[in-house]
């Protein structure tokens, strides 16, 4: 089971993160982040097979693949944007930070713009005329 | 894989502290700030791999591009 690993790791992880934070806070946020990436390739691989049943089940249902693709896209860069958020917030940059996902936040509103269209093509066309 | 690098980056850390508490005692500071900054980027640099790891799976696994 990965959850035992995962919980040992964040564990041991915080008692090293309160002993480098008191010496050397700058090794401190390196090794935060490092946890960050190190438990999310653990469970990244599970992740990737949900993402395929979940394409597959979108296949099976007819759902054009666009559709699901800018969803996944979307997710994606909203996870990025929160992790270095968090990395920069971790530093004592709230204000980087709120750049950084304000970013993700525009990027996401970027890539929706297709499926803001085919919303509108939708209702008008159900839309008596 | 991953308690490699934690435990790596957390003994650079370490190493690099007590390195630094040591040459300041010793009317050292300029060596300090080197060893501060030597430690920093060795770990910055064992992180960079896992950086772009991280991107690269979140790209294939979300399809970006």
């Amino acid at each position: 089971m990965e959850i035992f690993q995962v919980v040992g790791m964040a564990i041991l992880g915080a008692v090293l993160l309160a002993f480098l934070r008191q010496t050397r806070s700058d090794m401190a946020i390196v090794l935060s982040a490092a946890l960050g990436i190190v438990v999310f390739l653990m469970v990244v691989t599970r992740l990737a097979y949900f993402v395929e049943v979940l394409s597959d089940l979108a296949v099976r249902a007819g759902v054009n693949r666009m559709y699901l693709d800018t969803v996944l896209r979307v997710i994606g860069v909203a996870y990025l944007a929160a992790f270095g958020g968090q990395v920069c917030r971790d530093a004592g940059e709230g204000a980087l930070a709120a750049k950084v996902e304000l970013a993700g936040k525009v990027l996401i509103l970027a890539m929706s713009v297709p499926l803001m269209f085919a919303l509108l093509d939708l209702i008008l066309r159900i839309l008596p005329s | 894989m991953g308690l490699d690098l934690v435990l790596r980056i957390a003994g650079v850390g370490i190493l690099a502290s007590v390195l630094c508490t040591i040459l300041k005692q010793q009317d050292k500071e300029e060596y300090s700030l080197l060893v501060a900054t030597a430690g920093l980027v060795v770990v910055f640099v064992m992180l960079l791999d896992y950086i772009e790891e991280l991107l690269s799976s979140v790209r294939t696994v979300f399809r970006l591009w």
